[in-house]
Order: C-alpha cells, then sequence, then structure tokens
C-alpha cells in the first residue's frame, strides 16, 4: 500500500467525511480517510432519529441518511480509506502510525493532517458518582449503540441522568422498544437539551423531569437495584429530607461530551482549557504547522450541520496546504471571548481572508438570557464590527455570526476583535 | 365549553409555549406565537403526528439491525402500535437506503423506509 498521501484524515464522522470531500474537491490527489470502525460514518450511524440536515439540505432526515449521503461522495470522489485501523501516534512532521488487523503496523506520511476523532462521553468516574459499582450504568451513547446498532437492550427499568439531547432521545427510544423510563433527573435548573426534544420526547411519553435534582448513590451488588436521587441547591450540595430511592435496574448518564484530543496532544497540539480543544486559526489550522482539526474534536456542536461546514473548510486548508507545503497567511488578529461569551471558535483570524470570503464565528453564552439579545463584534477601540440581533442566548445552543467581506476594512484596522452579548 | 390550554410549539428551536383557546378539538384563538406557531397548534389539537424512527432485523447483513423511518409524520396515538409491528419484520441482506420495508403502515398510507444501506457479509 501507499505510504504518502496529500491528506489524512482521522476519523470518518460528517467532519472527516466533509473534509476528506473538500481536500478532492481543492486539488488534493491522494487523500485517505483512516477509520477505527469497520464502516464510514461515525456516530451519525447510531443516530437513528430524526432531525439532522435541516440547515444544509432543509430536509429532515435521520443520521444514518445524512451520513449515506457524504459516505456515497466520498466514494465517488475516490478518496481512499482504511477500515478497523486504529492510529496510535501522529508526530509534529505529519507522520501517522497505525495498526491494522491484516496490514499490520503502518508508516504513513502525510502532507496534511485534518483530526477529526470527534467527542467522547463524559463517564461516571468524571462526575465523581459515588455508591457501589454494579453492572447495570452505562453512558447514554453506549446503550444508544446497543439498542440501535448491535440489537441488545441493556436494561427493562431505567433512569436516566442528564437532560441533553442523547440522553432524552434514549428515553423515547427504551419506550419504543418496550422497556420503562423511571425519570430523567437534571443537576441544573434549566434543561440543557433542545426544547424540541424534551417535547417528542419526553412529554410524548409521559417521561417526568425532575430539574435541581441528581443521583445520590447507585444501589446494588453485581447489578444496579436502585438508585437514590436528591434535589441540590444553588451550590449543588444535598438538600436534607428531599432523598428517594428509585427502583431500577440501569442508569444511563448523560452529562456532557468531552473533544477527543490523545492523539492531537501527541502531535504537539495546543488545547483551550476552555473548549478542551486545539486553538484553531480561521482554516481551522491548529498551532502545528499543516495539522487541521474539524468537528467536535475542536468543540462540541450541537448541529451535525455546523460540523459538515467545519470540516468543509479545514479539508480546503489542508489542500491548500498540501499543495504549497506551507499556507500563505497574513496578519493573524485573536478573537476573544467578551461579555456573557464563554468562548469563541476560530481563536484567531487572518485578516486578508475577509477578502475572499466570510468567516464564521461560533460562541456559546455562560448564562441564559430570555430575551432579544444583540450579539456584537468588536475591536479595540469598541468599535462595532459586526452585529447580529438574537430572540434570545442559551448556553445549550450555539450562537452563529458570520463577519462579511463589506467588513474587510474595519478589520484592518483591528488589532484584536471582541464578541459580546448583551439585552438589547 | 371554551377552554385554555398550553401546547410547546416545537416548530423552531424557541420553544415558545403557546396558549390556545378552543372548545375540543375546534381552535378559537392562539393567544401567543407567530403564525408557524398557529399552525402547529391547530395540527397539534386535531391531529397530532410525529416523525418515528426505529429499527427492524437484518438477516446476513453487517449489522444484525438496519435503522428505518416514516416517510412523513405519523399519527401519534398509533406510535405503540407501529413499534410492535416493526418488532415482528425482518429483512434479508443486502438492504438499500428507502427500500421500503413496510408499506402503508396500520394503514396509513404511510410507508416506513431504510435510513441506510445494510451490506451483506459471508456468513
Amino acid at each position: 500500500m501507499k505510504t504518502n498521501y496529500d491528506v489524512i484524515v482521522i476519523g470518518s464522522g460528517p467532519g472527516g467525511l466533509a473534509a476528506a470531500i473538500a481536500a478532492k474537491e481543492n486539488g488534493a490527489d491522494d487523500v485517505l480517510i483512516i477509520e477505527r470502525d469497520v464502516e464510514l460514518g461515525g456516530i451519525l450511524l447510531q443516530c437513528i432519529h430524526n432531525g439532522f440536515g435541516l440547515q444544509l439540505f432543509n430536509e429532515d432526515m435521520p443520521g444514518p441518511t445524512y451520513a449515506q449521503y457524504y459516505i456515497d461522495k466520498v466514494k465517488a470522489h475516490g478518496v481512499e480509506t482504511l477500515m478497523d485501523t486504529m492510529v496510535l501516534d501522529i508526530s509534529p512532521q505529519r507522520e501517522i502510525f497505525a495498526i491494522n488487523k491484516d496490514l499490520g503496523y503502518l508508516d504513513l506520511q502525510a502532507k496534511a493532517i485534518v483530526l477529526a476523532m470527534g467527542c467522547r462521553e463524559r463517564t461516571r468516574a468524571q462526575i465523581m458518582l459515588p455508591g457501589a459499582r454494579p453492572a447495570g450504568v452505562y453512558t447514554a451513547g453506549t446503550a444508544q449503540r446497543f439498542v440501535n446498532v448491535e440489537g441488545h437492550m441493556p436494561g427493562n427499568k431505567f433512569v436516566i441522568l442528564g437532560s441533553g439531547d442523547i440522553g432524552m432521545i434514549m428515553a423515547r427510544r427504551l419506550t419504543i422498544e418496550g422497556a420503562q423510563v423511571e425519570r430523567v433527573l437534571e443537576i441544573m435548573p434549566y434543561l440543557t437539551g433542545l426544547t424540541r426534544n424534551y417535547v417528542q420526547c419526553l412529554l410524548d411519553y409521559g417521561i417526568t423531569l425532575q430539574k435541581h435534582r441528581t443521583v445520590n448513590r447507585i444501589i446494588g451488588r453485581d447489578r444496579v437495584e436502585a438508585i437514590e436521587a436528591v434535589t441540590v441547591d444553588e451550590k449543588w450540595q444535598p438538600v436534607p429530607g428531599t432523598k428517594e430511592i428509585i427502583p431500577c435496574d440501569t442508569l444511563l448518564l448523560s452529562v456532557g461530551l468531552i473533544p477527543e484530543n490523545e492523539l492531537s496532544k501527541k502531535a504537539g497540539v495546543l488545547l483551550d482549557p476552555i473548549t478542551n480543544g486545539p486553538y484553531v486559526d480561521d482554516r481551522f489550522m491548529t498551532n502545528v504547522p499543516g495539522i487541521f482539526a474539524a468537528g467536535n474534536v475542536v468543540q462540541v456542536y450541537d448541529l451535525v450541520d455546523w460540523v459538515t461546514e467545519a470540516g468543509s473548510t479545514a479539508g480546503k486548508g489542508a489542500a491548500q496546504f498540501a499543495l504549497a507545503e506551507k499556507l500563505e497567511t497574513g496578519e493573524e488578529i485573536p478573537l476573544k471571548a467578551g461579555e456573557n461569551i464563554r468562548y469563541v471558535v476560530p481563536h484567531k483570524l487572518d485578516k486578508n481572508h475577509l477578502a475572499e470570503e466570510q468567516v464564521r464565528l461560533q460562541m456559546r453564552a455562560i448564562t441564559p438570557m430570555e430575551e432579544r439579545v444583540l450579539v456584537t463584534v468588536e475591536d479595540q477601540n469598541g468599535e462595532v464590527v459586526t452585529k447580529k440581533g438574537e430572540p434570545y442566548a442559551r448556553p445549550g445552543e450555539i450562537i452563529t455570526l458570520a463577519i462579511q467581506p463589506k467588513a474587510y476594512e474595519a478589520v484592518q484596522r483591528a488589532t484584536s476583535l471582541t464578541v459580546n452579548v448583551r439585552k438589547r | 365549553m371554551a377552554e385554555i390550554s398550553e401546547i410547546i410549539c416545537v416548530t423552531c428551536p424557541k420553544g415558545c409555549t403557546l396558549r390556545v383557546k378552543h372548545e375540543g378539538k375546534q381552535v378559537l384563538e392562539v393567544l401567543d406565537g407567530c403564525k408557524r406557531g398557529e399552525e402547529y397548534a391547530i395540527c397539534e389539537l386535531q391531529d397530532p403526528r410525529r416523525m418515528v424512527a426505529s429499527t427492524v432485523r437484518v438477516d446476513g447483513g453487517l449489522h444484525p439491525l438496519v435503522p428505518v423511518y416514516t416517510k412523513k409524520a405519523f399519527p401519534k396515538h398509533l406510535i405503540p402500535d407501529l413499534a410492535r409491528a416493526l418488532r415482528n419484520v425482518e429483512i434479508p441482506a443486502p438492504v438499500k437506503i428507502n427500500q421500503v420495508v413496510l408499506p402503508n403502515a396500520l394503514g396509513t398510507g404511510i410507508d416506513v423506509v431504510a435510513s441506510r444501506d445494510m451490506p451483506k457479509v459471508a456468513a
């Protein structure tokens, strides 16, 4: 097999697929996707529910259908693929070491790399859940894979901790498959997933959601027998007299996602402690020249359409880097989080890029604002470069704002840009 | 007797709570929300429907199941019956995307179709 490629993409979820396609379309000849599973598509394949593609296709598709559109395109573009292959290490010189059952140990060289490993679920250990350690405690995504792909029911009587989208979607899915979902508990005072999922997954099936409430301990020796729920105060401390034992045989955790960057670190990629993903420029290149990052490996997105778009941008940048052996960069200025903004992606902007096309910024609010808000991008003197009104700002939903080429002149005068969200 | 019910609109991500004045299934007035919210409220009171996704068994496929979904929004009150009907369906691999898995499900005129290809693997 070949050992030298223009662009190698690690991971074949929506970010990786879009990156490989964009790399081909922008002139890279030899493009390879490395995937550890036995088929292309990533987590979309187990997300069998509808709701994908509304932004890009104006159509409501199930996850596998959305994935297949890009899988078919990858094949039509002649992208090479290596399935069932685990990348072990990456060097800053873009050498990739991987292992495959049939081909053995692989040592590959790429002119550019796109990291598209996605994210992983926060586990029981990471939320420090006390109590016994019996069988029957799963992350919601693991249960999703069992039920939707492998055909196993992980239990009969469930409690779900966390009102994230995967947790609520699994509450509905398990009910449809004949299981009993006793309760969804949410430690925050607000829903952490989308309102539409609360209506379609919980209200429709009569499943109770309790906010400000969490699992105090897990009960059971060999298998989960019950959990003890408790109400918490503003400081997340248990409120006396609010304990309830809920009998169940399975506890699902839907308590957040973390970008998967073990490989990135080995390549010397610097990570932002707020997003847990790499610092990236507006072409999604990391601090290591020629190593790009796309999708949930950068930040946890709420819509797959944005992951696809980010993958395309990264793939295009990777192709340009591979062809020129470098990327022409102009003056770069930092993008900073201002009032009620937790983070902004990308972290910096090349002033020259605005001459050609818009640059999309994405950010998350810190606290919910249930009123009309104004999102502004301001330079170091407080001059507004661009702005956008929104009906509300919620931490659970990414805010998107594009800087248009018409702001080119204003951006030339800036030494930094800060994003703020304020009451109108 | 006119009464007021609260319905959470799911047409867009905003998720407004609409107060709907109605007599039985007859909507008199939608007190909050936009034009799309009004349409949603009427539909929700008279004929609530949802997209339904599930899986059916596959014989000889890469995976033991293939995901399926209703081609159109499906009457809400029939969803438990549909889930039961799908549990009894088994189809042979290979499966093609959009292949009809259960035609005219429960006499609604709505087809249930595969949402992806499922290749055949040698036993």
